[in-house]
């Protein structure tokens, strides 16, 4: 590698730096102050990118070129802070005390909601960006000709860095958001007016966004799919940075971005693998980020989950019909029903083994599809490449799957709250990248097909029983270890893990071997999958199957021992039966989200059994809450 | 009387702050002995380097002849000793009784089981020892709804379930009525006579501590300012400043 050729790459990495750093640090700054991981705010970065490409045009021709294109960005810039505000003041300002699962769904039902408002405004094709009007040129540095707009980018992070930098240590405002950064109690105890302090952070995170995503435009084609790419990126920076630091963000995206621009020459098809790795040695290390600080507190989530058995009658009933019903559907319903069903009750495990480790264990996991995914990959290639039988193909699964989840969980119990779910997202990342990348032995894009079930289990009704038997097998066996020792220890590290070091428990332990069993369940849910579809694709290890099975759990009632299972049945057919009527299945969705987190957080069960206490539990008005604990 | 735990020159700083210096005393088997000083003395930390919850920055603690100084909560517990936090910490999704079950699996080493019922394991031992602390009308609320005098207690069952040799008690009676108090109190005194039971404690209720303490340790600002019996401490000259000299508010 000679020296000018370094010099390049390194001033290209760089530039994406900057762009990365605008992004990175209005997601840090709101999470700073309102303790929200906001996922979309990689949907306002895209906005921003649609919006510049809205008013560039006219607005370039009313004023010129010379100040037009800057304006048009600004303007973008804005817009996207207004969306931003509109977002806080009518949905997250409600769930600043909620748990983090049902902000980061909230957050999730925006990101589908602007996917679908982008297709329907902008339309699917990409539009592609300007050059700038004084910056069309390139320079020569050691010889190699680096665009201006490059050049231009890269002076723009260190810029807002020092404008950000100002604006938080010289004005009253920055002192508000330091101090409430550092300390949120301290900031309520000041008399600060939180509701502006937020709105007017929301303003500005977004806002930056909306400019990166401006900025990135005539770098790159604004597109339906960048919102999904820049939160990813902009996660990893923060985390490693130390989600609420501003200067940790701008070290992070450095980091970064040289190596994208250098892990590509050496690893040309796996960067994402090697920006993710990198994010899990850097926690390895220093659990909190490169400049974050730790948490003040543990707090543990949804603490007032009650797991008790069914303790009304009619909860035995309804069982009992519903059981009934699972048994006798393949001899009338048809064929199509049937597939459905099957399809249902596989998500109703990867929803139910998915609660056992959220709510019971509380270990907040946003990378489920990961063992799903793995499940279904096992059983594949164990047919396809290893022409093992179908019955060692649907053993692999499980077996594969609970491994890899040992291994990952006792990665992530060392952390908590937010740092785990983010590690859990980073982790489904990186087989989801490797499913599309490693092409010889995943099929890459096209995935894995034509794996069906041989002789008598092909037939719809017999493959339906097979499933029902298997995966009812796996609820049963989770649903008896929730009321076992084991299941009691894990709702015992959740409510205090104080107590339980104080009684001679180790919580880690038991959340690791949870999120094994979880994640083999998963895994069993993923070989049915497979032989159901009769093959793979990278899809299934997509953050959308992780936050499927979240929105699952809510819908069903995440409070209850049977809600995921009457979420999973209920999102899988509802969801068949609402896709075909309509293109803006994402749209209906985010909506649905939205509406249960604000409305219904307890879920179809949840909302039942609190009027009527048939599911057992106590009939408590008490809402999903947080509690913290402290020693002392 | 042999010795049961014997503290020596514990040492622990919060950033700038001496929470606790050089901190000496000994604890003999079936003893009570208190700890007591003003807010931010630092008992809890004391406290808590005994229970394992923080490491020491130095000194020995050492339980029946083994050092236990930055051992973890867990290890602690296991050689026998039980504790109560300040601010109580029990599971709150869970009953009263499921609370001292809980303690008793993990003293049975049965928390990985995966196929019996845990609601049925150990659920006589756990009532009696309710019975015991008087809890046996609420043993199968939610903890999450009992009043605070409930939940110290709660944590007393907890804490004494596996029988241990040493217990701690940061503070048991704060937020209690002055009989509650003195009900708890007697009700522990009563277990230590039965069990052999060594009892550390805190308290700012200065009628339980001479009643209930045969020896008393005296902190104030991170250092011991005496030790010595009820009687020779109601008449030390250093306490009294301490107690009497400005801050008074310790002592109600
Ligand atoms: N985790 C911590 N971080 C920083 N400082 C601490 C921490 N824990 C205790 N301190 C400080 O150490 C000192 C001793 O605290 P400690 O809680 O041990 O006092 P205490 O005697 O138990 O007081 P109280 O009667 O109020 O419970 C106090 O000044 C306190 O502010
Ligand atoms: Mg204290």
């Amino acid at each position: 590698m000679d020296l000018s050729f370094f010099v390049n790459q390194a001033l290209t990495g760089l530039a994406s730096a900057s762009s990365l750093f605008l992004v990175a640090s209005g997601l840090t700054l709101i999470f700073g102050v309102s303790r929200i991981v906001n996922f979309a705010h990689g949907s306002m970065f895209m906005l921003g990118a649609y919006a510049a490409a809205t008013v560039y045009g006219p607005i370039v021709s009313a004023l010129g070129p010379a100040i037009g294109p800057w304006l048009a960005m600004l303007a973008a810039a804005v817009a996207v802070g207004l969306i931003g505000v509109v977002v806080e003041v009518l949905l997250l300002r409600r769930l600043y005390h909620a748990p983090h699962m049902l902000q980061i769904l909230a957050t999730f039902g925006i990101v589908l909601i602007v996917q679908d408002a982008v297709v329907l405004i902008w339309g699917y094709d990409q539009i592609v960006g300007p050059r700038i009007p004084g910056l069309r040129g390139a320079v020569t540095i050691f010889g190699q000709r680096f665009p201006q707009y490059e050049l231009f980018m890269l002076f723009i992070g260190p810029v807002v860095f020092a404008g950000l930098w100002l604006l938080l240590h010289r004005t009253r405002w920055g002192t508000l958001v330091r101090a409430a950064t550092r300390d949120r109690e301290m900031a309520d105890i000041l008399g600060v007016d939180q509701a502006k302090l937020f709105t007017t952070v929301f303003f500005l995170g977004a806002a930056l966004a909306g400019l990166a995503g401006g900025l990135q435009w005539p770098r790159e084609p604004a597109n339906i799919y960048l919102d999904t790419r820049v939160i990813l990126e902009a996660f990893v920076v923060t985390v490693i940075g130390g989600l609420g630091s501003i200067g940790g963000a701008l070290l992070a995206s450095i980091i970064i971005g040289l190596l994208q621009a250098f892990g590509i020459l050496l690893f040309p098809k796996s960067t994402l693998v090697l920006v993710f790795a990198v994010m899990a040695v850097v926690l390895m290390v220093r659990p909190w980020g490169l400049l974050g600080r730790p948490e003040p507190q543990a707090v543990s989530d949804l603490a007032e989950t009650k797991t008790a058995p069914p303790a009304h009658r009619y909860a035995a009933h309804a069982f009992a019909v519903a059981l009934a019903i699972l048994l006798v559907l393949p001899l009338f319903a048809p064929d199509y029903v049937v597939k459905l069903a099957t399809q249902a009750i596989i998500f109703a495990l990867v929803a139910f083994s998915l609660n056992f480790i959220v709510a019971t264990g509380g270990i907040l996991s946003f990378g489920h599809a990961a063992f799903f995914g793995l499940g279904a990959y096992a059983a594949a290639i164990a047919v396809k490449s290893h022409g093992a039988s179908t019955g060692l193909a649907l053993l692999a699964a499980p077996v594969l799957a609970g491994l890899v989840a040992l291994g990952v969980g006792w990665f992530i119990v060392r952390r908590t709250g937010i740092y785990l779910a983010m590690l859990t997202l980073a982790f489904a990342q990186i087989l989801w990248s490797v499913a599309f990348q490693w092409v010889e032995f995943t099929g890459g894009d096209n995935g894995i097909v034509g794996v069906y079930m041989p002789g008598w289990a092909s037939q719809t009704g017999a493959y339906y029983y097979l499933t029902l038997a298997f995966c009812g097998i796996a609820v049963a066996l989770i649903w008896r270890i929730m009321f076992a020792p084991f299941g009691y220890t894990l709702r015992a590290g959740r409510d205090s893990a104080l107590r339980c070091d104080a009684i001679g428990i180790d919580v880690r332990r038991h959340q690791v071997l949870a999120f094994a069993l979880a994640g083999s369940a998963a895994g069993v849910a993923g070989g049915f999958f497979t032989f159901l579809k009769g093959g793979v694709d990278p899809s299934l290890l997509s953050m959308d199957i992780s936050a499927d099975a979240l929105i699952m759990s809510l819908l069903g009632g995440v409070q209850t021992v049977v809600g995921p299972l009457v979420g999973g049945a209920a999102f899988t057919f509802l969801k068949a039966y609402i896709m075909p009527v309509t293109d803006q299945w994402r749209l209906v969705l985010g909506i649905v989200i939205i509406v249960l987190v604000l409305a219904f957080p307890r879920g179809i069960v949840g909302f039942i059994n609190a009027r009527s206490g048939w599911f057992g539990g106590a009939k408590s008005e008490a809402p999903v809450a947080s509690t913290g604990e402290k020693l002392a | 009387m042999s010795v049961l735990l014997e503290v020596n020159g514990l040492a622990k700083s919060f950033g700038g702050v001496q929470a606790v210096r050089d901190v000496s005393f000994s604890l003999g088997r079936s003893e009570m002995l208190a700890i007591i000083g003003p807010n931010g003395a630092g008992k809890s930390t004391c406290f808590n380097m005994v229970g394992g919850q923080i490491r020491p920055d130095r000194g020995t603690i050492v339980l029946d002849g083994q050092d236990i100084a930055g051992k973890a909560p867990r290890d602690i517990w296991r050689r026998g000793v039980g504790r109560t936090f300040q601010i109580s910490a029990t599971f709150m999704s869970m009953t009263v009784c499921e609370n001292v079950q809980m303690a008793l699996m993990s003293h049975h080493w049965r928390t990985r089981a995966l196929l019996p019922l845990a609601s049925r394991l150990y659920a006589e031992e756990a009532a009696a020892i309710l019975d015991r602390i008087g809890l046996a009308d609420r043993r199968s609320h939610m903890c999450g709804v009992l009043a605070y005098g409930d939940l110290k207690r709660v944590e007393l069952a907890v804490a004494i379930a596996h029988r241990p040799k040493l217990l701690l008690m940061d503070e048991p009676t704060a937020g209690m009525s002055p009989s509650e108090r003195e009900a708890l109190m007697q009700l522990t005194a009563d277990i230590v006579r039965q069990e052999e039971m060594a009892v550390l404690f805190t308290e700012h209720d200065m009628d339980v501590v001479f009643a209930h303490s045969a020896r008393i340790v005296v902190m104030n600002r991170g250092a011991v300012v005496t030790v010595g019996t009820p009687a020779e401490v109601r008449e030390n000259a250093e306490v009294k400043h301490i107690y009497l000299g400005g801050t008074l508010e310790a002592a109600h």
